[in-house]
C-alpha cells in the first residue's frame, strides 16, 4: 500500500510536469505561428514536399473551385477528403488572415493529440512490459523502470523536438498523417479494432507508407504489446513447472494462461475483425473519394496522382531525400529498374525485421516509419519528428544504445548545415546540388545507424533479458 | 503588305489605286517594299510578297507560280491558316510605333513562332501538327519538330484569337535566326533573290539591323469551310530595321542642339539597288511612308519657313520639302484622309519598278534636310513582362501594363455602358516547368490590389503537366479608362528538370514564351500587340559530379540491409 501511494503521489507529479511542458510546447508553437510569415518556413524543402504542401493544396482548392480537376496540373497529390477539409481554410479573405489561423491552430492540435496519443499508448506499453517482467521475475530492471515514464518521455520529445515544430508552424500536413498513423497504433495498443483500422486507412490513404504497418499492427492485436521473447515464458513455465511439484502444475499454467498480456497463442479474432474493419473502413473512404472526385476522372485519376505521384517519383525538386538526385541523373532507360530497386527496397525490409522482431511489434512499427522516411520518394523532417517521437518509447530498452551521443549531434549539424547548403546552392548560387546533396546523404546516413543501432540494441536487450531469467529462475 | 492595305482600304481614300480586275483563275504574285523613316534615327524596311493559288476545284493541281511545297503543305496536312515568323532583335514599341499596322501584325516575338488552324476533326490535330512542324523544319532549316512535343505547343481557346478551333500555337523563344533560315523562305519565291525587290536582300546588310523578322502567312479556302472560294494566298513579309550609316554629314549640329537624321539610299543601307522588277510580279511598287507625327512636325516646320498662309494640301504632295527629299521623283503621293486627324496625315509616297532596268537601276534616296523630332503613334498600353524574385527555388511572373499618352481616338467609349472601358485579352503560356500557382493571381491597379474578379471578365486556366503540356493562361480583362497601370503577378516555383532535359546551355537560362496581349475592339483586331519581355529564368543546377554520386546512392540501401 505504501508502495503504491508513493508511486501515486509521484506519478500526479509527473503528471502535473507532463501537461505543464506540453501546454508550454503548445504556447511556444502559438507564438511561432505568429511570427509564420516571417519564418517563411511553408516554403522550405525540408518542411513541405510536393505530398504535404499546403500551398499545392490551395492551388489544388483553386482548381476545384474554378471546376478543373484538383489534380489538373501535377500541383496538389493529396487526397480528395484532405482537401475538402482542409481547402476552405487556404483561401486567403483580405487583410484579416483568419483562416490561415484557423488552418495553423489545427495543426497545432493535431500535434498535441499525437503526443497525447504517444503518451497513452506508452503508458500502455511499460504497464504491459512490467507485467510481462514481474512474470518473468526480473525484479531488477523493474525498479529502475519506476524512474521513467517513457510514455511522457516520448510525448514531451514529439513534442519538443525542432523538426516537429517547425513542421507544424510550416504549414505542411504532415501532423496530420502523423496523427493517423499514431492513432493506429494506439488503436491496436488498446485493442481498439475500428479504431486501429480507421487509423490504418486514413494514414495508407493519405501517404501510401504506412501501408507496410498493417504487419505491426496485425502483431500487436495478435500477441499483444510490446513484451519478451514468448520462450522466455515458455521455457519460465516448463522450468517451474519441471521445479514444482505437480499439485501446482494446474495452478501455474492457470496463471500463465490467465494473463491477459501474454497470450502466447495468437488471436486470430482480433486480427479478422482488424481486417474486416480495415475493408470496411478503405470501402468508406474510397467511395467518400469517389464522390468528391467523380467528375474530375474518378478514382482512376486519384490514384494515378497520388500513389502515382509517390511511385514513380516525376517531381525532382530536391529534398532531404536521395532520390531526387539520383532521378534526375539516371538514365532514362534505366529508370523503371531503379524506381522497382528502391520502393521493393522497403519491401525486402519487412519479412526477416517481423521475424526478428514479432514479440516487438511496437518497436517494429518504429523501424518501419524509421525505415520508410528514410527511403520514401519525398521525405520530410515530420516523418523524422515521427520515429524520433516514438523511439522516446523504448527509452528503457534501448538504454545501452550505442553511438547516442554522436547520432544526436549529427541530427543536429545536418539540421543545420542543410538550410546553409540549400542557401548556397539555390539562393546564392555559389554552390551546387552536391553540396545540397551531401548533407541529404549524411542524413541518410545517420537514419542508417540509428535503426541499425537502435535494432541491435533491443536485440542485446533481450539477450540480456533471457539471461537474466535463466540465472534467476 | 495584306495588312497595310487592308488598314488603308479601313482608314484611306486611295486617288485611284491600280484594281486590277482580278480574275479569280489566274495565279498572281505581287512584291512590294515599304521604306519608313523611324524616330530614333532608324529606317524600317517592310518586304512583302504575295502569291495567290486559285481554288484547285477548279484550276488543278499544277502551278505556274505558287511553291509547290506549300501548296502540298496545305493539301496533307488541310491547312485552314498558318503563320510562320522567324524573328531576332525585339520590336522597340516606344520608338517604333504600336499603333499601325506593320508593328501589329509583324512586330513578332523573338524567335520562331508558329501557330496552324487545322481543317481536321478534333482528335486529329495533335497528330497534323506534329507532321506540320516537321516538315517545316525541313523545309526553312530550323528546329521547329522541336515544337513536336506536347510540352511546347498548346491549343488557345479565345486568348490568341477570336475564333480559334483547331488551333495550335506554339514558340521557340531561344531559336536562332539566320541566312539558313532566310534562302528556303527565298526560294518560295517565283524569281528568288535573282529579280525584284528580293535582290535588296544582301545577307550581311539586313542581319545587320537591330531588328529582323521574317514571317510566312498560308490562308486556304480549299476545304470549303467558306462559301467563297478564294484559293491559297501566301503572304510573306520580311521586316528589318536597318541603321543607316551616318555619313559626314550627320555630324553637322543644328542650332537646336538637335542632330541632323541620317541620310540614307537602297544602296546604302542595303548595299544593293533594284534592277527592275520581277517579271512574273503582276505588280512590284515601292512605298515610302511618312508618319503622322513627322509630317505634322514638318508641316510645323513649313509654316515657320512660309510664313502663315501656305496651303497645305501642295505641300505634302510634294516630295520635296523643307524637311527631307527624295532623290527621285514618286509616281503617285497617296494621302491618309482621317476623320480623326485632319490636321495631318499619313503620306505614302510610291514608285513604281516596271519603270526601271538593269542599265537605269532603282536607288531611291532619301535626305533629310533639317533636324526634326517626332513620336511614333503609341498603342493603348505598354506591356511588359519581368520576373520577381530572386534564386532558383521561385518567383512571381508580372505582366504590367501601362496606359500611354491617352490620344483621342484610340478610346473608344463602351457605348452600351456609358463609361469608357478598355478590353484586352492576355494570352501566356509558361512551360511546365514554370509551375505556377494560379490562386496566388493579383490584379494591382495603379499599384494597388484589387480583387481578381472585378477586372477579370473571364478567364481559362489549364494547368501545367509535369513533362506532358504546358501551362496555358487566357485572362480577358475589363479596364476603366480612368486607370493608369495594371499589373498582373502569378507565382511560381521553378521545376528541376532530369539531366537530360536540359538545353545545351543550361547557365543562360530558360525563356519564357511571349505573352500575346490583343484589344479585341479595336478595329477587328488590327491591333496587335507583343510584349517585348523575354524572361530568362536560370533554372537550375550544376550536376558536376554525376556518376560518382550515384554509385553512392545505389549502395547506401546495401548497408541498411546488412
Amino acid at each position: 500500500m505504501e508502495e503504491e501511494k508513493e508511486t501515486t503521489t509521484t506519478t500526479t507529479k509527473k503528471k502535473q510536469c507532463f501537461w505543464t511542458w506540453a501546454l508550454a510546447s503548445v504556447i511556444f508553437r502559438l507564438v511561432l505561428i505568429h511570427f509564420s510569415r516571417n519564418l517563411n518556413l511553408a516554403s522550405r524543402p525540408e518542411v513541405s514536399t510536393p505530398l504535404t504542401s499546403l500551398r499545392r493544396l490551395a492551388e489544388g482548392y483553386w482548381l476545384k473551385q474554378s471546376s478543373i480537376s484538383p489534380y489538373a496540373g501535377s500541383m496538389y497529390h493529396g487526397s480528395p477528403l484532405l482537401l475538402s477539409i482542409l481547402g476552405p481554410l487556404t483561401v486567403q479573405r483580405g487583410e484579416g488572415q483568419y483562416n490561415h489561423l484557423i488552418c495553423s491552430l489545427l495543426f497545432v492540435i493535431a500535434d498535441f493529440m499525437t503526443a497525447v496519443l504517444i503518451r497513452a499508448t506508452g503508458q500502455n506499453l511499460q504497464m504491459a512490459y512490467n507485467q510481462s517482467l514481474k512474470s518473468l521475475g526480473i525484479v531488477r530492471l523493474l525498479e529502475r523502470s519506476e524512474m521513467l515514464a517513457s510514455g511522457d518521455i516520448a510525448a514531451l520529445v514529439y513534442l519538443w523536438n525542432p523538426l516537429t515544430i517547425v513542421t507544424c508552424v510550416g504549414s505542411s500536413t504532415s501532423p496530420i498523417e502523423n496523427l493517423v498513423i499514431v492513432l493506429s497504433l494506439y488503436g491496436a495498443c488498446r485493442r481498439l479494432v475500428p479504431l486501429a483500422a480507421f487509423g490504418w486507412v486514413i494514414a495508407t490513404h493519405l501517404s501510401l507508407y504506412p501501408a507496410i504497418l498493417i504487419v505491426p499492427l496485425i502483431l500487436i492485436l495478435g500477441y499483444g504489446p510490446d513484451s519478451p521473447r514468448r520462450k522466455l515464458f515458455q521455457q519460465r513455465a516448463s522450468i517451474k513447472v519441471g521445479e514444482n511439484p505437480s499439485t501446482d502444475i494446474h495452478y501455474q499454467q492457470k496463471e500463465l494462461a490467465s494473463q491477459p498480456m501474454l497470450p502466447l497463442r495468437f488471436s486470430w479474432r482480433l486480427v479478422v475483425h482488424f481486417i474486416l474493419w480495415a475493408s470496411l473502413w478503405s470501402c468508406y473512404v474510397l467511395l467518400l473519394c469517389g464522390i468528391s472526385v467523380r467528375q474530375y476522372g474518378g478514382l482512376g485519376e486519384m490514384f494515378k496522382s497520388t500513389y502515382g505521384f509517390i511511385l514513380t517519383v516525376p517531381d525532382l525538386s530536391p529534398n532531404i531525400g536521395v532520390l531526387w538526385y539520383f532521378f534526375a541523373e539516371v538514365f532514362d532507360y534505366f529508370r523503371n529498374f531503379f524506381l522497382i530497386v528502391f520502393h521493393v527496397n522497403i519491401l525486402f525490409m519487412i519479412l526477416p525485421l517481423a521475424i526478428r522482431l514479432n514479440h516487438r511489434p511496437c518497436f517494429l512499427a518504429f523501424v518501419y516509419i524509421a525505415i520508410s522516411s528514410l527511403l520514401k520518394s519525398y521525405p520530410s523532417v515530420g516523418d523524422s519528428a515521427l520515429y524520433l517521437g516514438l523511439l522516446g518509447l523504448f527509452v528503457e530498452e534501448l538504454a545501452d544504445m550505442q553511438f547516442s551521443f554522436f547520432l544526436f549531434c549529427g541530427y543536429v549539424g545536418i539540421s543545420f548545415l542543410s538550410p546553409v547548403m540549400h542557401n548556397l546552392w539555390i539562393w546564392r548560387g555559389t554552390g551546387n546540388a552536391n553540396f545540397y546533396f551531401a548533407t541529404a546523404m549524411a542524413y541518410a546516413c545517420f537514419q542508417i545507424i540509428l535503426v541499425v543501432e537502435s535494432v541491435s540494441a533491443m536485440l542485446n536487450h533481450d539477450r540480456m533479458l533471457r539471461k537474466l531469467s535463466i540465472m534467476k529462475p | 503588305m495584306a495588312a497595310v492595305l487592308r488598314f488603308l482600304i479601313a482608314v484611306l481614300l486611295f486617288s485611284s489605286i491600280a484594281t486590277a480586275s482580278l480574275s479569280q483563275e489566274e495565279e498572281e504574285f505581287s512584291e512590294e517594299l515599304l521604306l519608313k523613316p523611324l524616330a530614333d534615327r532608324k529606317v524600317l524596311a517592310h518586304f512583302h510578297f504575295e502569291s495567290k493559288a486559285p481554288p484547285t476545284r477548279t484550276y488543278g493541281h499544277h502551278h505556274r507560280l505558287f511553291p509547290k511545297a506549300l501548296y502540298q503543305l496545305v493539301q496533307k496536312f488541310r491547312i485552314r491558316e498558318m503563320e510562320l515568323s522567324f524573328t531576332q532583335g525585339r520590336w522597340n514599341y516606344e520608338r517604333w510605333g504600336g499603333f499601325d499596322p506593320i508593328s501589329s501584325s509583324n512586330a513578332k516575338p523573338p524567335g520562331v513562332e508558329l501557330w496552324a488552324v487545322f481543317d481536321v476533326p478534333h482528335d486529329l490535330v495533335d497528330a497534323s501538327w506534329k507532321n506540320l512542324t516537321h516538315t517545316l523544319s525541313g523545309l526553312f532549316c530550323a528546329s521547329i519538330n522541336f515544337l513536336e512535343s506536347s510540352t511546347a505547343y498548346s491549343a488557345p481557346d479565345w486568348g490568341f484569337q477570336p475564333f480559334s478551333g483547331s488551333l495550335r500555337y506554339g514558340s521557340l523563344p531561344r531559336e536562332a535566326v539566320c541566312t539558313e533560315n532566310l534562302t528556303p523562305w527565298l526560294k518560295l519565291l517565283p524569281c528568288r533573290d535573282k529579280a525584284g525587290l528580293a535582290t535588296l536582300m544582301d545577307r550581311p546588310s539586313i542581319y545587320r539591323g537591330f531588328y529582323h523578322s521574317q514571317r510566312l502567312r498560308l490562308s486556304s479556302t480549299e476545304f470549303g469551310s467558306t462559301e467563297v472560294e478564294s484559293g491559297i494566298a501566301l503572304d510573306q513579309t520580311l521586316t528589318v530595321v536597318l541603321q543607316p550609316t551616318t555619313s559626314h554629314r550627320a555630324s553637322m549640329t543644328y542650332s537646336s542642339d538637335s542632330v541632323l537624321q541620317p541620310s540614307w539610299s537602297l544602296s546604302s543601307i542595303f548595299g544593293r539597288k533594284v534592277s527592275g522588277r520581277c517579271v512574273l510580279a503582276n505588280s512590284s511598287n515601292v512605298y515610302v511612308q511618312v508618319e503622322r507625327g513627322l509630317m505634322s512636325e514638318l508641316k510645323i516646320l513649313h509654316a515657320e519657313d512660309e510664313g502663315s498662309g501656305a496651303d497645305n494640301l501642295t505641300f505634302e504632295k510634294t516630295w520635296n520639302n523643307p524637311g527631307f527629299e527624295l532623290s527621285i521623283a514618286p509616281n503617285r503621293v497617296i494621302k491618309e484622309v482621317n476623320i480623326l486627324h485632319d490636321e495631318t496625315s499619313i503620306v505614302l509616297y510610291e514608285y513604281l519598278i516596271d519603270n526601271y532596268s538593269n542599265s537605269e537601276p532603282f536607288d531611291l534616296g532619301f535626305t533629310w534636310k533639317f533636324p526634326v523630332v517626332w513620336s511614333s503613334p503609341q498603342a493603348p498600353l505598354h506591356a511588359s513582362r519581368f520576373l520577381m524574385g530572386s534564386g532558383n527555388e521561385r518567383g512571381a511572373i508580372a505582366i504590367s501594363l501601362k496606359a500611354t499618352e491617352p490620344s483621342d481616338g484610340l478610346w473608344f467609349a463602351d457605348t452600351i455602358e456609358n463609361s469608357c472601358m478598355l478590353r484586352f485579352n492576355v494570352f501566356q503560356v509558361v512551360p511546365w516547368y514554370v509551375r505556377v500557382y494560379f490562386h496566388t493571381l493579383q490584379v494591382f491597379v495603379d499599384g494597388k490590389p484589387q480583387s481578381v474578379t472585378d477586372f477579370i471578365e473571364r478567364m481559362r486556366i489549364s494547368p501545367s503537366e509535369d513533362k506532358v503540356s504546358p501551362g496555358v493562361m487566357e485572362m480577358a480583362l475589363k479596364l476603366p479608362c480612368c486607370v493608369k497601370s495594371v499589373t498582373l503577378t502569378l507565382e511560381f516555383d521553378k521545376g528541376f528538370l532530369h539531366i537530360d532535359e536540359y538545353p545545351p546551355d543550361a547557365n543562360q537560362g530558360f525563356d519564357i514564351p511571349s505573352a500575346v496581349i490583343s484589344f479585341p475592339d479595336f478595329h477587328a483586331s488590327m491591333h496587335f500587340l507583343k510584349d517585348d519581355s523575354l524572361n530568362k529564368s536560370p533554372l537550375l543546377s550544376k550536376f558536376q559530379i554525376p556518376r560518382r554520386l550515384v554509385g553512392l546512392v545505389s549502395c547506401y540501401p546495401s548497408c541498411l540491409l546488412s
